[in-house]
Parts: C-alpha cells; sequence; structure tokens
C-alpha cells in the first residue's frame, strides 16, 4: 500500500521544524512515496517482473536569500537530521540571489476538488499476465511479426508538499500504462514499431487486443522501406509526432528559457509566432487528465492558461524563481506545462492527406535535433510518401529541416485532437520543409 | 567502503541466508546493495543557481531462471524490505526452476581509487572557480551574453552478494565539470558547450587553471556558429574529426552489438556474426579497462570484472557485449559489460569505452580527398533504432568542404546513416586516435549510464546530411 497522508505529513512537518530550529529563514519539502509493479512478456511468454518501492523527500532551506537544496531516499530520522545540517551548512555559504524566495502567499492553492486522478484498484500480476497474453496473440497473429515484446505497468503515488509559509497539501494518484513493441521482417528489411496506452483509471485502458493489432499494423506497413531524394516538400506529421513539437514550444515558452534569454521566442509576448488559426491550451484541470495537477510543485495555484490566441504568443509558462527575475507573477507553471493540446483544426484529416497531390507523412523521427536558441530542427525520419491522400510506400533514412519560426507560422491543424496523454495534438501538416535523402 | 549492515535490524547473516534462499533454485541473480552521495552546483546567468546535495541507499534484489528475470528494489533495507522481496521473487518464478551458476571471474586489477570526489574540494572553491569562469567569459567578449558552468561530482559504493555468501564490492568516483557559454551578435544567438571529467578528483581535471581551457573551447564553438551558413541537404563524404565523433561509432554500430537485442533477433547484427561488417583496416573494442576514464569500471554490476572486448577486427564482426543472463542464454560468457544506472534498475549489457582504433592515413589526406562534402569536428547527442539499424547524431561543429579545402562553418545538422553498412562506406582511418574529455551519458530503456568513446579522424564515403540548403 502506498503510504497515507499523515505517514507524509509527518516526516515533513519533521523536516520542517529541524530545519527552522537550525535557523533557516524558510523551508519547503516535497516527500513522496511510489509503488510501481511492471510484468514483461516478449513472444508470448513471461520475461520479467520487477517491483519498486520507493521514498523520497527533498528540501530547500534558505537563508535570507540564501538558498540550497538536497534530497534522499533514506527517510530514517537520523539520516534526515545529517542532511538538513549539511544543507543549512551550504546554504550559509551560497551567495545570496535577489529572486530566491517561497511563492508569494496569496498565489498558493486554497482548495483542491477531486480531478479523479487515483483509481486504488489493484491489477494484480495475474491480471496483467492474462491482459499481456491477449495482447501479444493479436500482435503476433500475422507471420511477418516476429518478435513481440510487451509491459504493464501499474503504480500509485502519494505525496505532501509543505512549507514554512504553512502550506501543507498532497494527494494521490495512479497510473496504469500498457505497452507493445513489435518487430516484423520480409526478404528486404526488419522493422520495429509500437503502440502505447498510459490512463489514471484502469478501466480507461485500452483493449489488450486492439493495442496488439494497432502495433501489429503500424510495424508490418514499414516493411521494404525506399530511400527518397533531397527535396523541399510539405510534411504531415502523425499526432505521436506533433505532440513532440507542442513539447519543444512549451520548453522555449518556460520562463527559465526566457530568464536566460536562451529561447528563440523571448520578446515574443502578443506577436505572431503561430499561423493565426492557431490556439494553444494549458488545462490543469481535465477530469482524469495524465497532466493534471491541483497546484504545481511549488503550491501555487494553477488555472487554463491561453497560450497561443489565434496565432499570437499570450503567456509563458511561468515559476516562482523566473517570474521575480522576469517581473512576472506565477501562473502555477513550475513543473512545466500540465495538459497541452492545440485546439482542433478545421479540417479532416482524409482532406489533410489530399491537400497535395504529393506529400510525406512522418511516424517517427530520431535525434535531439531541436535547437530551442535559434530555433533550427533537423531530425531524422521514418514515414511514408502519400500521393493523392494515399499512403504509397514506406521511406526510410532520410533526414527534415527547418526552423521552428517558420515551421509554427505554417502549421495546418486537422480536426482529429484526442484527449491521450499529457500532450495532445491533432495530425498536422507544415509546408515547404526540407527532405534529405539521396 | 559502505557498510549496508549497520543501519537497520538486518545483519549480514541474515542477508546471506535470505539471499542463498531465495536464489538456490534459480539460474542466477544477486543481492545488489547501493549507496551514493552525489552533488550538483551550478551558475547560471550571473549567479549560483542551484547546490544540491543528495544520498541515496537501497537495494535490487534479481533472481532469474531460464529467461524470465524477477527484480524487486527498495530504499528501505531492514529484514521485512528484504523478505518482501523474496517472496516477490519467489512468487514470479515459482513454476520455474533453475540450477545456480556459481562461478564469476575474479580479478584484483582496480582501474580507479576509492576517492570521494565532494569532500576533497571544498564548496568554496568549487564556488570560487565558477565565479572565475562567469567573469572570465564575460570579460573575454562583448557577444558573451550567457554563461553557465557546473560541477557535477558522484561517489557510488556497491556490494553485491551472491547465491552461497560471496560478496564483491567496488567504490566507483565520478566528476564532470561543464561549461556552456551564448553569444549574440548581430541579432544571431549561437551557444557553444564543453565539458570534461572522469574518475578522479576535480583537481586532478582542473589544475594548471585548466577550466581556462574549458572556457576558451566552449567560447571557440559559439563562435564558429556565430558565422556558420544553412547546411546542404543530401547524400555527400563525410570526414570526422578524432574523439568525441565517436560517438557515431556508439550508436551506429555499438548498440547493435549489445547481447540482449541480439539474443532477441532485433538487432540488424544478429545474424552477422563471424562477417564482414566494416571496411579492412576498422578495429574497435569496447574496454572497460582504461584508468580513471568515465566509461571504465573495476567490476561490472553483476560483480564481473571488466576487460577489453574485440567487437570488429579489421572488419570481420568478432562479439557481443554480454551480461551474465544473455551470455547464458546464448552459450557465451559474459564480457563484464552487465550495467544499471542505480539499484533501482535491472540490469542490460550496455557499453563502456567504445573506441575505434587508428589507421595510418592523416586527417589532411581525408580533406584533399573530397571534392564536395562536410567536415565534422563536433557533436550533441545520437540515437539509433536498433532494428532496421537507422541511426542519426547531430553536428555541433561542422564546416563545408569544397575541392578538398576546409570551408565555412554550417549550421547544426543531423547525419543519418545505416548501421550496418556505414562501416563499409568508412575509406580512411586516420593516425591521430583520441578519447573524448570524459562527458558521454548513454541512454537504453529508460537508463543512463556513464561511458566513453574514442577514435581517429574517418572519412566516409557516403552518408547522409540533414540541413536545409539543397
Amino acid at each position: 500500500m502506498v503510504k497515507d497522508q499523515e505517514f507524509l505529513k509527518s516526516k515533513a512537518s519533521y523536516c520542517l521544524d529541524l530545519a527552522k530550529k537550525m535557523g533557516a529563514t524558510d523551508a519547503s519539502v516535497t516527500v513522496g512515496h511510489s509503488i510501481s509493479e511492471t510484468v514483461n512478456f516478449r513472444n508470448k511468454s513471461i520475461e520479467a517482473s520487477d517491483r519498486s518501492d520507493g521514498l523520497g523527500l527533498s528540501i530547500e532551506t534558505y537563508l535570507g536569500k540564501k538558498r540550497s537544496s538536497i534530497s534522499s531516499s533514506n527517510l530514517l530520522d537520523e539520516n534526515i537530521k545529517t542532511l538538513i545540517e549539511k544543507c543549512f551548512e551550504t546554504t550559509k555559504i551560497t551567495p545570496e540571489d535577489e529572486f530566491n524566495s517561497l511563492p508569494d502567499k496569496n498565489l498558493l492553492a486554497k482548495q483542491i476538488t477531486s480531478l479523479n486522478l487515483y483509481d486504488e484498484t489493484r491489477f494484480e500480476n495475474d491480471k496483467k499476465i492474462k491482459y499481456l497474453k491477449d495482447l501479444e496473440e493479436s500482435a503476433s497473429s500475422d507471420n511477418q511479426i516476429i518478435n513481440t515484446e510487451s509491459s504493464f505497468t501499474e503504480n500509485k503515488s502519494n505525496f505532501i508538499l509543505a512549507n514554512s509559509d504553512g502550506f501543507c497539501d498532497g494527494y494521490k494518484t495512479s497510473s496504469f500504462t500498457a505497452s507493445c513493441v513489435t518487430v516484423a521482417k520480409d526478404e528486404n528489411s526488419m522493422e520495429r514499431d509500437y503502440e502505447y496506452s498510459s490512463k489514471r483509471h484502469l478501466s480507461d485502458i485500452k483493449q489488450a487486443t486492439d493495442l496488439g493489432n494497432k502495433a501489429a499494423k503500424q510495424t508490418i506497413r514499414k516493411l521494404s522501406p525506399k530511400k527518397i531524394g533531397s527535396e523541399k516538400t510539405s510534411i504531415i506529421f502523425d499526432k505521436r509526432i506533433s505532440k513532440g513539437m507542442l513539447s519543444a514550444f512549451a520548453s522555449a515558452i518556460s520562463a527559465s528559457a526566457i530568464a536566460r534569454g536562451t529561447s528563440f521566442l523571448k520578446d515574443k509576448i502578443d506577436q505572431q509566432v503561430f499561423a493565426n488559426s492557431i490556439n494553444v491550451i494549458d488545462k490543469p484541470d481535465i477530469n482524469k487528465g495524465m497532466g493534471s495537477q491541483h497546484f504545481d510543485s511549488e503550491g501555487v495555484n494553477s488555472n487554463t492558461l491561453q497560450l497561443i490566441e489565434n496565432g499570437i504568443l499570450k503567456n509563458y509558462l511561468v515559476d516562482t524563481y523566473n517570474g521575480k527575475k522576469l517581473n512576472l507573477e506565477s501562473n502555477g507553471r513550475s513543473g512545466g506545462s500540465t495538459n497541452l493540446y492545440f485546439e482542433k483544426g478545421n479540417i479532416s484529416f482524409e482532406d489533410l492527406m489530399k491537400k497535395n497531390s504529393r506529400s510525406l507523412y512522418i511516424t517517427e523521427t530520431i535525434g535531439h535535433g531541436s535547437n530551442l536558441v535559434t530555433g533550427d530542427y533537423s531530425v531524422g525520419a521514418t514515414g511514408f510518401l502519400v500521393e493523392d491522400g494515399e499512403f504509397k510506400y514506406p521511406v526510410n533514412e532520410i533526414t527534415i529541416a527547418g526552423n521552428f519560426k517558420d515551421m509554427f507560422k505554417n502549421i495546418i491543424l486537422a480536426n482529429d485532437l484526442e484527449f491521450e496523454y499529457s500532450v495532445n495534438s491533432p495530425t498536422i501538416m507544415i509546408e515547404g520543409m526540407t527532405v534529405a535523402g539521396k | 567502503m559502505s557498510n549496508f549492515f549497520n543501519k537497520s535490524d538486518l545483519t549480514r547473516q541474515d542477508a546471506d541466508k535470505l539471499v542463498s534462499e531465495t536464489l538456490n533454485s534459480c539460474d542466477d541473480g544477486e543481492l545488489y546493495l547501493e549507496e551514493s552521495k552525489s552533488e550538483s552546483i551550478l551558475l547560471d546567468d550571473n549567479k549560483i543557481k542551484s547546490s544540491n546535495y543528495s544520498s541515496d541507499l537501497g537495494f535490487g534484489f534479481r533472481a532469474i531462471s531460464n529467461e524470465v528475470v524477477a527484480y524487486s528494489y527498495s530504499n528501505e533495507i531492514s529484514k521485512d524490505s528484504l523478505k518482501n522481496s523474496s517472496e516477490n521473487l519467489k512468487s514470479t518464478l515459482k513454476s520455474i526452476k533453475g540450477t545456480y551458476n556459481h562461478e564469476i571471474p575474479k580479478s584484483n586489477k582496480k582501474f580507479y581509487k576509492d576517492i570521494n570526489p565532494i569532500e576533497q574540494k571544498t564548496l568554496d572553491s568549487k564556488l570560487e572557480v565558477l565565479n572565475k569562469v562567469n567573469e572570465f567569459l564575460r570579460k573575454k567578449d562583448g557577444s558573451v551574453k550567457q554563461v553557465t558552468a557546473s560541477f557535477a561530482g558522484e561517489q557510488k559504493s556497491i556490494e553485491i552478494i551472491r547465491s552461497g555468501g560471496e560478496s564483491l564490492t567496488d567504490v566507483r568516483p565520478l566528476i564532470r565539470f561543464n561549461v556552456s557559454v551564448m553569444l549574440e551578435k548581430n541579432g544571431r544567438k549561437e551557444t557553444g558547450v564543453y565539458g570534461i571529467g572522469g574518475r578522479q578528483s576535480y583537481d586532478d581535471y582542473l589544475k594548471n587553471d585548466n577550466w581556462k581551457n574549458v572556457c576558451e573551447e566552449a567560447f571557440r564553438i559559439a563562435s564558429v556558429n556565430l558565422e556558420s551558413k544553412p547546411a546542404p541537404a543530401g547524400e555527400m563524404k563525410v570526414v570526422l574529426g578524432p574523439g568525441w565523433p565517436a560517438i557515431l561509432i556508439h550508436e551506429a554500430i555499438g548498440h547493435g552489438l549489445e547481447g540482449d537485442f541480439n539474443r532477441k533477433k532485433t538487432s540488424a547484427f544478429h545474424n552477422l556474426m563471424g562477417e564482414k561488417v566494416a571496411s579492412d583496416g576498422v578495429t574497435i573494442v569496447d574496454d572497460g579497462t582504461i584508468d580513471n576514464r568515465r566509461g571504465s569500471l573495476t567490476i561490472d554490476d553483476e560483480g564481473t570484472p571488466t576487460e577489453r572486448t574485440v567487437l570488429i577486427e579489421n572488419g570481420i564482426l568478432k562479439n557481443f557485449m554480454q551480461d551474465r543472463h544473455n551470455a547464458r542464454l546464448m552459450n557465451t560468457r559474459s564480457t563484464g559489460s552487465g550495467r544499471r544506472e542505480n539499484y533501482r534498475h535491472i540490469v542490460l549489457p550496455r557499453m563502456r569505452n567504445t573506441m575505434m582504433l587508428s589507421g595510418n592515413q592523416t586527417q589532411d589526406e581525408m580533406i584533399k580527398s573530397v571534392d564536395k562534402g562536410i567536415f565534422a569536428v563536433s557533436f550533441g547527442g545520437g540515437q539509433v533504432d536498433i532494428t532496421s539499424g537507422k541511426f542519426v547524431f547531430n553536428c555541433t561543429e561542422a564546416y563545408e568542404i569544397n575541392n578538398g579545402k576546409i570551408g565555412s562553418p554550417i549550421k547544426g545538422a543531423t547525419l543519418i546513416g545505416d548501421g550496418p553498412s556505414i562501416l563499409k562506406e568508412v575509406s580512411m582511418v586516420g593516425n591521430d586516435m583520441m578519447l573524448d574529455p570524459g562527458i558521454g551519458t548513454c541512454g537504453k530503456a529508460g537508463q543512463g549510464v556513464p561511458v566513453g568513446v574514442a577514435q581517429p579522424s574517418i572519412l566516409i564515403d557516403k552518408m547522409t546530411v540533414g540541413g536545409t540548403k539543397l
């Protein structure tokens, strides 16, 4: 069983009291406990089981404007005492930073209403095994599939965040994740693809057979890929790639990147950064949302933010420290975005596919090719050549490149948005990107 | 060395007994105990932004029978907790019985000292170096707009207890010093990053004001990039500089030669043992035994002493990298490549220091031989799709080559290639093998472990460069 609030609260207040006693002017502590159990399958039989049980705490101590932090997984009182002593000693010799402080009291979350983030259902390992058997049975039904690997993870967590201004709150969350990776082979090639489903509640997880079938189908269609020539073309990004672009956008508007001046979106508030049909929203209070939160990692209340309104940048993601530096109030985004999404577009997936007589549909990118300082983007890619709205043949060993500044302004959104993950995007098309191939 | 048995009600005798009792009817497994102490100190935006100290203690209990691995970890070292884990392992493996393999090679060689780098330098003197870095770079040139510098240090103590009570221990220091600088000129911004590190004390790396050289190198890379033009797009010849660009070897070849992917036949290399996979003259080793290197280990995380494993010899595929589990299932021996990020993770076969050895040619000859291509000197990260064999890496410093001469710097571009065929495209191997500066971390299945790479300059006849200029 995951530790209850009372246990975590007692550890948190022990830490705060001790820090205060040693002379800290302020302190903040997070204590968390998480239990997760995973079963792994390969080729229709069990390959591994893994159980983890982890307690952890992190403490920040302040002496006026001086601050330092420690973290530990050893929660014995004796160890905590040694660590807090060490932390406070370090704080004393750390230089002052005028922006260091706990969050403003009036911004702290007051009361929390249920968002259904915890499902206490216990999915015993025997049931995980049954689920994975069904999944792999359907994943391997085509004889071109030569290897299947799948896993089911159940996680239950609880935490308390407390600070010396009297904030003390926390809540339980759960997640259930099923995933499947399949390998297919034909005379020309061997390819891999995947599918997964991750939910707060067990009952929302995709059917095992659906997941297995989808992974297999996505893998088989990649067989016998061709390399294409280098050209400028329009690119359609599958949802699983377009959501990554939103994540890059979120990193570029984090107050820390803006305050440091290391973002291509610095000083772009109230300016056009996306095509004018685009709206980007970050909504922390979606029922059962994978990115939902009652408050951020500093205890600050978070409301829905319209980040992009008709293509115009309206808000950064602001935490206390960087907010003070930028003269902005924290908007409860100390841990980054919450449930982030593009509002859906007006054009159907089919129409997007037909928009140009020839385009490239990307299902996977590899490499760390996003430079958030310059906006330059260059990654390895795998996908399909699309002609007249139809997949013609799979394509690999190519790169796609552009600059986010231009790419964002050329985005066309389909209307197929679904809320599956913490970041969600419809299928998108960007015209005029460079493909490098043969 | 940490004593894991003075902290709770669990005695060594209890642990030995429980380990033997749990693992007796299994093929392999061990109790892995770990205590780590780590610090990170960061200067950013003219200030000491954070100073964090962390201590972690826990165990991972593993039992293996046939192809099934059961694993359970906890950060509470106690009788109850270990008992719970044992029950958990037994319930997974209840119907599968094995015969415990007691054999584990021994060696008394050590590749680094039992030091705690965190305590060997005072916090004050670390802060002083960081402040000097900031001042030095900002004074150096008006275009310097942002400076980030950091220290990261760690001491990890491990003990492995096997069935029958055999115990193996290691104490591993690791440090890293990093500088990143952002320049702005005529509205353009570019960053340059450089770092150094390994398994010695901070001062072993920073003596003689060596921090200045790190600053100069980061500044130089950023300055070069300020002048960079859009990179070309398409297939062309690529000359790779020595040292860190060997992450190409790591991505293109290394991952595909890890035992697990080959046992499962999901690696593009699984059926190529003994075959020619590279040009003549290409020899690649994975070496855990180089003194004080970031990727070196006295013993791996299963207790096997590390070694120098020849992966490719003169173009022929010779060996995969193995941990005990995959080695047993493939009827071979562990190469001392079983690694885990920490006690929270299972062991996987991983790289240590992956190196292409020197040949006879010079970098000059390579560049002179290229009509149109690029010369890549430094890289950010890379990634590989093990199954299709396609890999990428991102240039952070590169130049165009025109008619045998190095031309303008080009913007960061991704290079993509095919692992099993790329080494056949190597047409020249340089005489200038160099180790990387000690900054690599390799990610696999969500676990990061420190690694090293090395190579001489090489000429690759055909690779796709992912620029924007057609």
